[in-house]
């Protein structure tokens, strides 16, 4: 009978190397799915990894596009893994999203056309705010009441949802266009776009925060007393209380954090990539950043990799479309399927196999 | 007889209609959450039933046959979530959230072939004589077959968990898991179990959505419905009955709220579409500010046997 | 009276890291009350799971009246006979007596009956209890008879009883007493595990010895003296703490009339608690579990808040401050629980130490941890008090009882506390370990520092403390100087009754 059996000491090796399985036993069971669905696998699964980065014909496309796709995941994953890790689960990234991009934008189209050289970080600020003044209303729910943090957020990305699409028709409609739903195009708006920094890297500017959050965090977890409370919380909550740490200031912290950087997200990418407010604008970073932080073991260098590696999903899948004509819908189900191998293969970690009868 | 256009019958039937899916996935996931485990892939298992079983009644033409293979389908989606949480000790929360991930994706795929195709669906029972009564004949008791089932559903379990041997073990699982290994009770096969047949609900909830309410297919079809249920197992504090009243009364707010626009009614849309979802928080603040009372002790807390 | 019952024969065990039980043999008598004697960690759990049928033995056999006896599961041990009250009971909080009977029991009858047998039943042993009460409402002597009653609705041959009367007070281990004579009387055997030498003495017949997992001895305890089988049991002999005479300063805390709700949903409130402590004195503090003892310690760490001025220390007011603050000013605390509360078990020792020695060992520069001065104090506190481990980066959870113990005692003890407040300082602790940490505690109150200990071990109390009291359903008794206290006393003291009552009585 196989049993698990604790060990005495987490292993190192197998936090590093879990992932990498996870990852192969997902290009596996992917290329079955790609089999079953009349597709070749083994072309498939080039198309989606090896080509978007090597190919001669669209690697010069495709790779910065990865960056451009990254960069949101990385950003927002960073905030919530920060939550995750002390058992705070921010699950409504994608409304926070919404709501800073909606902040960003609403400050940029009430100062159309101004000039200015202080538009655009004032845009940043509004998103950043925009973000966590919504991850604000499960904060105080909880600290308040008790309430449910996942089932909170959650609905609220519901209710964003109908304040985008209600903005997107109203409050922000574009007056010069000619009665269509959605907003100007911020990418004609000098003062307000977002530009790559580096022409054709796709490193615009919510990519360099990404990198810059990923740096923060590092040091945060590590170094810092807050990333140790953090840390102490999701270990040990009642530890922590006896340390000293006050549960109101950590979820206020938390869900603060990955608001503001999911709303950050947000406006990066309203005014830069996507460029308007439109009814259904958001593509789903929210929840994607969601299997990220997982994906990366709540880790900033491994956030920083699972981010890459999801967009890169999402390139290789998009050509995987064009290609080989593989339905949208089953990118979605590999991502889904690389969360699950990797909490299965997770148990490694703290636990090792036994083979054998006595219990 | 009319308040804005609109008829407190008719209202009350359609409200029915709306909140048996509703009704299905959160009294399975009730049974799920009495065991101790916290099953986030309500929406996906929902997904996956909605899809299997309109597939199943498109190509039988029976929609009961389709109600059947749903509730498989769900039970089946839910053993991977059990697999993962119960023997390989995964978080609970993160499992349940790639369990919708990869409900929505297989969906997806599956659905793709059958978008724009209408199936056979449910006829509505009379029942005899009581459908005959004035008002309440038509408001209650002329609805199929699956509006009756959920609400047997909801009295079987009720039953079980009071008055039966197993009701009693699950729920001291549910209470304290390691006291009731510490008896001998099977903690893993008794979640198991438990998280099967919310997965089964939950399945047959999605496929009354494809097959009854709406009746069609189109991606990602529940729209939240599987997060409500989750919010209402919290709103009736674990207590079968009174999760037979939230959905109801979420069922009733979403009727409302569409018949509200469908009148024409001067508040914008986008408003109305919210109201459910601004309501359910508010309900879950009320219920959790007075102590979330009924929530069992080992709810999502992983079991580690310690022989 | 003499048939044999139960016969054990060369049972051994073994888990990674650890052999449990090493070739132990023994036999049980019917009607006979046998004792099973050692310290913690001499393999008495082990070896009684074993019988119970929840550890399989690795090697060795066992009969049960003649036929071959190896237990499968608890279900198959109860079928034959066996059944077992442990330390930590199995219990569901929130169900009723009835229903927590009812799940224990392999072929419970109908609610009705049920509730009649309990009835019944309960009464006629003298431990009295109602169906239909929640039983997070019980308190712990109570709890206690839940399980017992549990048992005897079964009809067993032989009860098994681990540590009994670790949660009674002395009046409630007489009611235990006479119940376990009644059975005896009845032809029920008794494997009675414990480490009190006198209340084996009182009620045992015979007793089997282990030490490190190995049985060492088999004697009659009536024609053995209690210091003949703690030697057998420790197989060396350890200084006594020795309790130097000392000069108390001035009050340096003072508890006024503190009341406070429990954090808990079954705990136990505190209602009006007034004490002063002096700087170098020692209070003992008893009582059995659950009267109010973590939630008085959560009140001095600073976990609960109350009114400013319910708290004096040192001439300020500090109820409303948090364990931050209380710890800044000099006031520690460890608290009962080891592992999840005064350590995390996945983080290292080191981690732990920046847990709360952060403020008084100066471990952060503005907000950034300083990790090698956080290394250098917990190697500091492993050296002072001899902590058992390979290094400063094993995680908590690892280390044994005794050893995790000494590590959280002497991270805040080498912090210069002025008071340190500790809750059951040496529970599960083995011998050694535990007289250190209590020459620890006297060392501390020498060098001037207020030392208030909690704990349910009376000897300890009565060794080191200068007064004493006890708390009972969230209330303190009369305090009073450990030189003036009797046994009795002592008991009606942690059954409530104040101390005019027992003169009244008297």
């Amino acid at each position: 009978m196989i049993h698990f059996e604790k060990r005495l000491n987490p292993s190192r090796l197998t936090t590093v190397v879990t992932p990498l399985i996870a990852v192969i036993l997902t290009m596996i069971a992917g290329g079955i799915m790609f089999a079953a669905l009349g597709k070749p696998p083994l072309e498939a699964i080039r198309i989606i990894f090896w080509d978007p980065l090597f190919d001669p014909n669209f690697a010069s496309y495709s790779r910065p596009q990865l960056l451009v796709k990254a960069g949101p995941l990385i950003l927002i994953a960073i905030g919530l893994s920060i939550g995750f890790k002390a058992g705070i689960w921010n699950i409504g990234a994608e409304g926070q999203y919404i709501m800073g991009a909606i902040s960003g934008a609403a400050v940029a189209l009430a100062t159309y056309p101004a000039v200015s050289v202080l538009l655009f970080p004032a845009m940043v600020a509004a998103g950043a705010f925009g973000g966590w003044l919504w991850a604000m209303i499960p904060a105080i729910l909880r600290t308040k009441f008790n309430t449910n943090e996942i089932l909170v957020s959650l609905m609220l990305v519901y209710v964003a949802e109908s304040i985008l699409a209600s903005v997107a028709q109203g409050l922000l409609k574009n007056p010069e266009g000619y009665g269509f739903p959605g907003s100007r195009n911020l990418q004609q708006y000098p003062s307000a776009f977002n530009a790559e920094v580096i022409a054709n890297s796709g490193m615009h500017w919510g990519v360099i925060s990404a990198f810059i959050a990923v740096i923060f965090a590092y040091v945060m977890m590590t170094r810092h007393i807050r990333g140790f409370e953090v840390r102490l919380m999701g270990e040990a909550p009642k530890a922590a209380r006896f340390s000293g740490v006050s549960t109101t200031r950590l979820v206020v912290f938390c869900l603060g954090i990955s608001g503001a950087l999911a709303g950050l997200a947000g406006m990066f990418e309203v005014s830069g990539p996507s460029g308007q407010i439109t009814i259904d604008f958001n593509s789903g970073y929210g929840f994607t950043a969601i299997i990220v932080a997982f994906l990366g073991r709540l880790h900033p260098i491994g956030i920083l990799l699972a981010g890459l590696l999801m967009a890169l999903t999402y390139i290789g899948g998009e050509l995987a479309q064009l290609m080989l004509g593989l339905p949208g819908a089953s990118i979605q189900l590999f991502q889904g399927m690389l969360l699950l191998f990797l909490l299965a293969t997770d148990i490694f970690t703290n636990y090792r196999i036994r083979i054998g009868g006595a219990k | 007889m009319d308040l804005l256009g609109i008829n407190p019958a008719l209202l009350i039937a359609s409200l029915m209609v709306s909140a048996t899916p509703i009704l299905l996935a959160a009294i399975g996931e009730t049974v799920v959450e009495k065991s101790g485990v916290l099953n986030l892939g309500v929406e996906g298992m929902m997904i996956v039933g909605a899809v299997v079983g309109f597939v199943t009644a498109v190509n039988t033409e029976n929609p009961a046959i389709g109600f059947v293979t749903a509730a498989i389908a769900g039970a089946l989606l839910s053993t991977i979530f059990a697999t993962l949480v119960l023997y390989l000790k995964s978080n609970q929360v993160a499992t349940g959230l790639g369990l919708t991930l990869v409900g929505l994706g297989i969906s997806a795929l599956l659905g793709k072939p059958y978008e724009g195709i209408k199936s056979p669906t449910l006829k509505s029972m009379d029942i005899p004589i009581l459908s005959d009564t004035p008002i309440f004949g038509r408001m209650l008791f002329s609805h199929d077959a699956m509006v009756y089932v959920s609400i047997l559903i909801v009295g079987f379990v009720w039953y079980t968990l009071k008055y039966t041997r197993i009701g009693l073990v699950l729920r001291a699982v549910g209470e304290n898991h390691d006291a009731a290994h510490a008896l001998g009770y099977k903690v893993i096969r008794i979640r198991f179990l438990a998280i099967m047949f919310g997965g089964a609900c939950s399945g047959l909830g999605g496929a009354y959505i494809s097959l009854v309410r709406v009746p069609q297919w189109t991606e990602g079809m529940t729209a939240g419905a599987g997060w409500i249920a989750l919010a209402i197992v919290v709103f009736a504090s674990w207590k079968p009955w009174r999760t037979l009243i939230g959905a109801y009364l979420f069922g009733g707010i979403t009727v409302l709220q569409l018949n509200l626009q469908a009148a024409g009614v001067a508040i914008p849309v986008e408003y109305l579409s919210m109201s459910p979802f601004l309501i359910t928080i508010a309900v879950l603040v009320i219920i959790s500010a007075k102590g979330n009372q009924g929530a069992p002790a080992s709810l999502g807390r992983p079991f580690h046997a310690s022989n | 009276m003499t048939d044999l019952l139960l016969d054990i024969t060369g049972l051994t065990k073994a888990y990674p890291g650890v052999v449990a039980n090493n070739n132990v043999s023994f036999q049980i008598r019917s009607g006979e009350v046998h004792a099973l004697l050692g310290e913690n960690g001499a393999g008495k759990s082990t070896l009684v799971k074993m019988i119970y049928g929840l550890v399989k033995p690795d090697s060795g056999s066992m009969t049960f009246q003649d036929q071959q006896f190896m237990p499968a599961s608890p279900n198959a041990a109860r079928g034959t006979g066996v059944a077992m009250v442990f330390q930590h009971f199995s219990l569901f909080d929130a169900l009723s007596v009835a229903e927590n009977i009812a799940l224990g029991m392999d072929d419970a009858p109908k609610p009705r009956d049920l509730a009649e047998n309990i009835r019944q039943v309960s009464n006629a042993y003298g431990l009295p209890l109602e169906p239909n009460r929640v039983v997070g409402t019980l308190s712990a002597g109570e709890r206690q008879r839940v399980e017992i009653i549990r048992c005897l609705l079964q009809n067993p041959k032989v009860l098994i009883m681990d540590e009994p009367t670790s949660v009674l007070t002395p009046q409630e281990v007489e009611v235990l007493f006479k119940t376990l004579r009644q059975l005896k009387r009845e032809g029920t055997s008794i494997l009675y595990i414990s480490h009190k030498l006198e209340e084996i003495r009182a009620l045992c017949d015979t007793a089997t010895i282990l030490r490190h997992g190995e049985k060492v001895a088999t004697c009659i305890p009536v024609a053995t003296t209690a210091r003949e089988m703690a030697e057998m049991m420790v197989g060396a002999s350890f200084a006594n703490p020795i309790k130097a005479k000392r000069e108390m300063g001035d009050t340096i805390l003072s508890l006024k009339n503190v009341s406070a709700s429990s954090a808990e949903a079954f705990g136990t409130s505190l209602r009006g608690i007034s004490l002063d402590l002096k700087e170098g004195e020692i209070l003992g503090i008893g009582g059995v579990a659950g009267n109010g003892q973590d939630e008085l310690l959560a009140t001095l760490s600073g976990e609960t808040t109350v009114a400013s001025d319910m708290i004096i220390f040192d001439g300020q007011a500090i109820g409303k401050q948090g364990p931050t603050e209380r710890r800044k000013i000099g006031l520690l605390s460890a608290p009962e629980e080891r592992l999840g509360h005064a350590a995390a078990p996945a983080m290292s020792l080191r981690e732990n130490t920046v847990m709360t020695a952060a403020e008084r060992k100066s471990l952060l520069k503005n907000g950034f941890i300083d990790w090698a001065a956080a290394d250098q104090y917990t190697q500091d506190i492993i050296a002072d008090f001899d902590v058992r481990t390979p290094g400063t980066h094993t995680p908590a959870g690892s280390l044994s009882g005794g050893n995790l113990q000494k590590f959280v005692v002497g991270r805040e003890v080498l912090q210069n506390p002025k008071v340190f407040v500790v809750n059951q300082p040496t529970w599960g602790v083995d011998a050694a370990a535990a007289a250190s940490i209590r020459q620890k505690l006297l060392d501390l109150a020498d060098n001037g520092a207020g030392v208030i200990v909690i704990s349910q071990d009376l000897d300890e109390l009565l060794e080191i403390s200068d007064r004493f009291c006890a708390i009972n359903e969230g209330r303190l008794s009369k305090i009073v100087p450990t030189s003036t206290l009797e046994m009795d006393q002592i008991g009606l003291m942690m059954g409530g009754a104040t101390v005019d009552q027992e003169r009244r009585q008297a």
